[in-house]
């Protein structure tokens, strides 16, 4: 790799603050710039992720609307204790993101790579978790499509519930996967030093993703497993 | 030591990004460090939202079970928007990005849904079948 020209360094005056030394891609003014444009990028990828998410919000809302009563039946069919821990789990793994973040800025190494492995931890939980889940779902003839016994009324309808939270949970749980990918990719690199207060663009990025998985699983827990009438 | 804006580049002497350094115990960095206490307050608060959202479903309230469940949700979502996702300390030019998002998803959302809750205000006409049944229709329903 070629050395980056240290633009901001030559008319900085006075003694230069540590991040200015930091290399930066030669269409940006100083890395302070390149840092807001990276992650501008990815708010907006993570905007197309809303919409990708969406389609399956907008398509359980139209069915819950129509079939109520089924969709009610088939929330309480899956554990909310399992629910409610792996939502425990993940908030969990947020923060020891978002800790990760603030070692790679106070430019710590080993509190980044301690911090990543935990998140790669606490998200490798809650996939196991999810796993059970599933286990669980083909041990009761519960997986719609493949494997599908329902005496009680509405089965059709209580199948389609079973659609959505399969799909919505396996989509989440491939956003998990290739998080999980991502941050050991960012631990490798941090343990090799790559990491510094003055360039630290992937981890808050890759930091940005792991909270909207966060966020899609903070909206499907009462979604699926709470509102449906467990009282 | 208080925090030094970078010097203006000659060829864009009012370049658009805040100045964006920010010294904590010697080091420069490029974002803000939220004090590790407030990350600790916001995970705990998560984690007490989500308690209360899981022993409301418990509670028979009627339609409000949903309201709740979805505003306790809301509430979480933005806990984690503006603090661990840095939004609070981020650029306007983020936070529009982030309402578009928010606009589109709504869009998307509502105009669905104004289809398939109004087709049952309007009868259908001679030789048509009824394919998404409206919630009167419906099996499910008593």
């Amino acid at each position: 790799m070629p050395e980056a020209p240290l633009h901001a360094a030559a008319h900085a005056t006075g003694p230069a603050p540590a991040y200015v030394t930091a290399a930066h891609a030669h269409q940006f003014d100083d890395p302070g710039q390149q840092h807001e444009a990276g992650n501008l990028g990815m708010w907006v990828f993570l905007a197309t992720e809303v919409m990708f998410f969406g389609g399956l919000f907008a398509g359980y809302s139209i069915y819950r609307s129509l079939y109520l009563t089924a969709f009610e039946a088939g929330s309480r069919l899956l554990d909310v204790r399992l629910g409610a821990t792996n939502t425990a789990v993940l908030i969990g793994s947020s923060l020891t993101m978002a800790l990760a973040v603030r070692s790679a800025q106070l430019g710590r190494r080993k509190a980044l790579v301690l911090f990543l492995l935990l998140t790669i931890a606490l998200g490798s939980v809650f996939l196991g978790v999810k796993g059970y889940e599933y286990y669980h779902k083909f041990e009761n003839h519960l997986v719609p499509g493949i494997d599908f016994i329902y005496d009680q009324p509405n089965a059709p309808q209580v199948e389609l519930f079973l659609c959505f939270y399969f799909f919505m949970t396996a989509l989440h749980a491939v956003h998990m996967i290739i998080g999980i990918g991502i941050l050991a990719t960012l631990a490798f690199m941090g343990w090799r030093g790559r990491f510094s207060p003055g360039y630290y663009s992937p981890v808050e990025a890759s930091g940005l993703y792991w909270h909207f998985v966060d966020i899609v699983w903070i909206f499907l827990f009462p979604l699926l497993y709470l509102i449906g009438g467990r009282y | 030591m208080p925090a030094q804006p970078l010097a203006p580049t000659p060829g864009n002497p009012a370049s658009g990004h805040a100045p964006s350094g920010h010294t904590t115990s010697g080091h420069v960095t490029l974002g803000h460090v939220v004090p590790l206490g407030l990350y600790i307050a916001i995970f705990v608060t998560l984690l007490v939202l989500t308690g209360i959202t899981t022993a409301v479903a418990f509670v028979d309230l009627g339609r409000w079970n949903t309201v709740v469940a979805m505003a306790i949700a809301v509430s979480k979502m933005a806990l984690v928007i503006l603090y661990f996702m840095h939004l609070r300390y981020s650029a306007n030019l983020t936070r529009i990005v982030l309402l578009a998002s928010f606009l589109w998803l709504s869009i998307l959302i509502s105009l669905t849904l104004s289809d398939f809750l109004t087709r049952h205000w309007t009868p259908n006409a001679d030789g048509w079948g009824s394919p998404s049944a409206p919630a009167s229709n419906s099996p499910s329903q008593p």
